[in-house]
């Protein structure tokens, strides 16, 4: 078989051919609110990512009518109903797919997915990694709550072993994934993880997933009060999970040490992780080592391994320890600009109406004619 | 065993006319007969014969050697008159081994013609083949096996191993060119013209200098074959056939159908969006969209059935003509995906290529048994249109006519297509672009609904399910259009507005309209042709898709014994046409022959209560015209109440009626 080496697009942003909005116009998060009621629970974390979403979306400076939010099946993918820019609630796993045509079909447009732990990673699966995996431009937003929740409580592929739910009432048996470490798996070229009441956090990691040209995953931690209360207490330190904030969040950023737990003055945690003699990726105390052994979070990285390693630090059972931030973010060429690219060289390199093209076309061969 | 060359033979050869002959290539899956027989259709399309073939060969790619699974054929019909089919049975039978023989033995009438390559007739192959032992040993004796045919033993592997020596190949390599070798054998016989092939092997060829001099070598000396030795001395002539004036071209369904939905997007003016994982026998569609990038074709070859179609749909509603391809078992995994085209009334063309089911099933083989799927097979109430081509060189118009209904209706429409259509091909009159119907997408630019809040009394908000009067369409409002921001999805919509409703009103109401908008569709049909030439039968035969040949073929043979019958085709499954339902009352037999067990009958008896009468066959290949005859017959005689007899126009002619063998 053959292959071609095919020419690279020149590095572009996420949203470089995205119309934006006339100078001197801002917009606000009200004009990216529709007028449909929100009809999750009280206390449902999506509230949060919503506002979150609706109050940066008008910092994206992108023309409201060039966003497309698309979404699956579950309580987070009711989510496009909410905005009010082009959207599509589709079915259940699917979304990822329908995104792929619609950012393969349009290069102006600012494609996000809504999904969640059951729609993106049990019955859409495969459609999560091929998307990672072609590294079409757009963004997927993972709603993890670790449950079901719209089909009332059976438990998640990201639900923990032994976990009692509606459907395993003497506890699940099903191994979980780790979202992050599936992403990166699949070689997907922006991977994040945030947390849904951390505003802040969230906000910055949209920014830098909408930024990056290429499928960008990002993992939200987000409660379900129903179903699945308190499941991400220790990473924000409520509950009976007080306190354990520090210990249970490992902040990853670009360039920075590596260093969770109390901090110092100097703003290193008491915590580091290391590779070790044998190559691992391991949590010591960092009295215990000098400060230049503590690994230095490279999202850059081309090789995922380390990355990956990263993502194995993640508790799997109650989540009382998870790296949260942007694990990998790496320049590689996207699908859908490489199949422009094709059609466009195509219709670029003929000349004639596609009348005449098509008239030749089919006149092509052997023919004759009857008078 | 074989026989004397006498390279002095000067007789001299005697030229036959015949109006039409059924020739079946067969041998091993690796033998290249499918490319043989395409040539030889080449050959005689230029020649200009009205022609019909039917491609047949195993799923395995490369079945085991010399076994009867692994027989490949290659059948085509070809005659100085319009045909319809195929043809029954072939007159000729070039069969390259003893598998080819056995499998295809029983097809062949009495009297026919055999040529048989004699180098493949080794204990081994017999074995392989189930021969305790070698036919050809018995040839002229008291139990030969072969004695109702016309056996030609030729060695043609052997001959062609010594006419391509010059050019240095192993002995393997050239024994490949023994298709060549039938192909000038049979090409000479026919008076077929050789330049095709010539310039088809220069170019295939054009890389490997010593391939291309074999071949040609072997092309050449089974022509020289036929010409100079004493082994065949009739040459037959059929001559070319009265066609209507226009530009003609041999083409497959596949080909067809893929011009078909380029043609469509010029038409539209949209980009042709295809999304699709490969399957038999529809993959064909996909390698051929994917040459055509320069019409602005998109191809996504998706990880699966669903996300081929989910792509589409995703490309529809990004404003470009979302197609997907596949087969039966494609179309089960899509059906979701499907239903949500549905509920959000996008535009999308989805093309069955059918084959043998259910699962599985006879991946290479034909069938149309996905009618009732395409009609029933999603969940809830979910309408969708149903196009069929009726002949290879249709699938074109049908393509057209699918992209037409869906643009219009922002519908799903379902093409069913199937494996004999895809791969079968016939001279196809080229049509003009300008003659294609016009597709408009119309997309939607403005507010379409006046709110309480519009300050000047002029549409302030985009309703995205506010419909066309006339066809109940709603608009297509694509991204990057201001002010049209809207949200569409697969629950119930409001009617109008288009948001979320569980209201039960509505949904009754929804549900219906849907209905309604698909029924339509009918007003927009040009009316059904019936072909009744004396306009006294009391038996009409109804059809769709590719069994229009067969059914055709199958009425000529009755109305020439001397019987009245009546023939409609149906190229629109869903909505039936409006003046069906008139036509079937005025006969007082209806006949509906199909492969399947009755699906299409089920459709009419439950639309239009007519006794239906199904005449169902599922043998993976297409109906036989004799056979039918026969059916059409026994109905024409209880319908006028006397007895029919279709004589040498039936299943079993007179002796003297058999067609005469060759030499």
């Amino acid at each position: 078989m053959t292959t071609i080496d095919l020419p690279l697009p020149g590095a572009r942003t996420g949203t470089e051919l995205i119309p934006a909005v006339d100078e001197g116009v801002t917009q606000t998060a009200k004009e990216f609110t529709s007028d449909q009621e929100v009809r999750w629970c009280p206390g449902c974390g999506d509230y949060a990512v919503l506002k979150a979403v609706q109050g940066f979306l008008p910092d994206l400076g992108l023309r409201r009518e060039n966003i497309v939010f698309v979404s699956g099946i579950g309580c987070s993918s009711r989510f496009p109903y909410y905005l009010d820019t082009y959207g599509m609630h589709s079915i259940h796993g699917r979304a990822p797919s329908i995104a792929t045509g619609i950012a393969t079909a349009r290069e102006d447009l600012s494609v996000w997915v809504v999904t969640g732990d059951g729609d993106a990673l049990s019955i859409g699966g495969n459609h999560l990694i091929h998307a990672l995996r072609r590294n079409v431009n757009m963004t997927i937003l993972l709603f993890n709550n670790r449950i079901y929740g719209l089909t009332k409580g059976q438990y998640s592929p990201t639900s923990e072993v032994g976990k009692v739910t509606k459907s395993t009432p003497v506890g699940s048996v099903d191994h979980p994934f780790n979202p992050v470490s599936l992403a990166l798996g699949a070689e997907a070229s922006f991977v994040a993880r945030t947390i849904d009441s951390d505003r802040k956090h969230l906000t910055a990691v949209l920014a830098a997933a909408a930024a990056h040209r290429g499928t960008s995953f990002v993992e939200i931690y987000q409660n379900c009060p129903i179903f699945n209360d308190g499941a991400f207490d220790a990473i924000k330190g409520m509950g009976d999970h007080k306190g354990e904030k520090d210990y249970a969040v490992i902040p990853l950023d670009h360039g920075q040490p590596i260093t969770f737990g109390v901090r110092d003055e100097a703003g290193l945690g008491d915590k580091a992780l290391v590779r070790s003699a044998s190559g691992h990726i391991e949590v010591v105390d960092t009295a215990d080592i000098s400060t230049d052994q503590i690994l230095v979070h490279d999202a850059h990285d081309p090789d995922p391994s380390t990355a990956f390693a990263i993502s194995r630090l993640t508790a799997a059972d109650y989540l009382n320890r998870s790296p949260i931030g942007i694990f990998r973010q790496v320049e590689r060429p996207t699908y859908d600009d490489q199949a422009r690219a094709q059609v466009s060289d195509a219709v670029a390199k003929v000349t004639g109406t596609a009348e005449d093209r098509l008239t030749a076309l089919i006149n092509a061969g052997d023919t004759w004619t009857i008078a | 065993m074989l026989r004397e060359v006498d390279r002095d033979v000067s007789q001299t050869k005697q030229v036959k006319q015949l109006d039409r002959v059924i020739i079946r290539f067969a041998g091993d899956s690796g033998d290249g007969m499918q490319l043989t027989g395409d040539r030889f259709t080449q050959e005689s399309a230029v020649f200009g014969n009205d022609l019909v073939t039917l491609p047949n060969f195993p799923a395995e790619i490369r079945a085991p050697q010399g076994t009867l699974p692994g027989v490949s054929s290659f059948q085509i019909h070809f005659a100085d008159h319009d045909i319809l089919t195929a043809g029954d049975r072939p007159d000729v039978l070039v069969a390259m081994n003893p598998a080819a023989l056995k499998a295809n033995l029983g097809d062949l009438p009495k009297g026919a013609a055999i040529i048989v390559d004699t180098a493949d007739f080794t204990k081994r192959n017999l074995d392989k083949a189930g021969y305790d032992t070698n036919p050809l040993d018995q040839l002229g004796e008291v139990n030969d096996p072969l004695a109702d045919f016309q056996v030609h033993p030729v060695d043609l592997t052997g001959i062609t191993v010594e006419a391509v020596k010059e050019w240095g190949l192993s002995r393997k390599d050239a024994s490949r060119a023994k298709n060549m070798f039938a192909l000038g054998l049979l090409s000479w016989m026919y008076g077929r013209p050789t330049e095709p092939t010539v310039k088809f092997l220069e170019k295939k060829f054009s890389k490997v200098p010593d391939i291309l001099g074999a071949n040609l070598a072997a092309f050449k000396a089974g022509w020289n074959f036929g010409e100079t030795t004493e082994t065949f001395v009739v040459q037959y002539e059929i001559k070319p056939a009265k066609m209507n004036a226009g530009t003609y071209r041999n083409i497959t369904g596949n080909l067809a159908l893929s011009y078909g939905l380029v043609a469509a997007g010029v038409r539209s003016g949209l980009p042709v969006f295809l999304g699709s994982y490969p399957i038999t026998p529809a993959s064909d569609i996909l390698h051929e969209l994917s040459r055509h990038k320069s019409f602005g074709v998109t191809t996504l070859q998706a990880e699966d059935e669903i996300a081929g179609v989910g792509a589409a749909i995703g490309a529809s509603f990004a404003g470009h003509l979302g197609v997907t391809t596949t087969s039966g078992p494609g179309i089960a995994l899509k059906g979701e995906a499907i239903g949500l085209a549905v509920m959000t009334e996008l535009p999308l063309v989805v093309i069955n290529v059918q084959r043998g089911g259910p699962s599985t099933g006879l991946p290479t083989k034909t069938e149309q048994s996905d009618l009732l799927q395409a009609m029933y097979g999603r969940n809830g109430e979910a309408p969708i249109p149903i196009v069929a081509p009726q002949s290879p060189g249709d699938c074109f118009a049908a393509a057209v006519e699918a992209a037409r209904i869906a643009v219009t209706y922002r519908t799903p429409v379902m093409l069913l297509s199937d494996g004999y259509l895809a791969n079968g091909s016939e001279p196809w009159a080229i049509p003009s672009i300008d003659d294609l119907p016009a597709i408009d997408p119309n997309f939607a630019t403005a507010p379409n609904h006046t709110s309480k809040k519009s300050a000047d009394g002029e549409p302030d908000e985009f309703w995205p399910y506010l419909r066309n009067e006339e066809t109940l369409a709603r608009p297509w409002a694509i991204p990057g259009t201001a002010g049209l921001e809207h949200r569409i999805g697969g629950l119930e919509k409001g009617e109008g507005h288009g948001n979320i409703s569980y209201d039960s009103v509505n949904h009754d109401r929804m549900v219906r309209i849907r209905q309604e908008k698909i029924k339509r569709i009918a007003d927009s049909l040009p009316p059904l042709e019936i072909d009744d030439p004396s306009g006294e039968a009391k038996v009409l035969v109804i059809g769709w898709g590719s069994t229009y040949g067969p059914i055709g073929a199958a009425c000529r043979r009755v109305r020439r014994a001397g019987y009245n019958v009546a023939q409609v085709h149906l190229r629109h499954l869903n909505p039936f046409p409006n003046d069906l339902g008139a036509i079937l009352k005025s006969y007082d037999k209806v006949l509906v022959p199909e492969m399947n067990l009755g699906q299409l009958s089920k459709m009419l008896r439950a639309e239009y209560l007519v006794d239906a009468i199904g005449y169902n066959h599922v043998y993976g290949l297409p109906l036989k015209a004799a056979e039918l005859a026969e059916a059409v017959g026994a109905l024409v005689g209880e319908a006028e109440g006397k007895g029919v007899d279709l004589g040498e126009h039936g299943l079993n002619p007179p002796a003297d009626h058999e067609e005469a063998p060759l030499s």
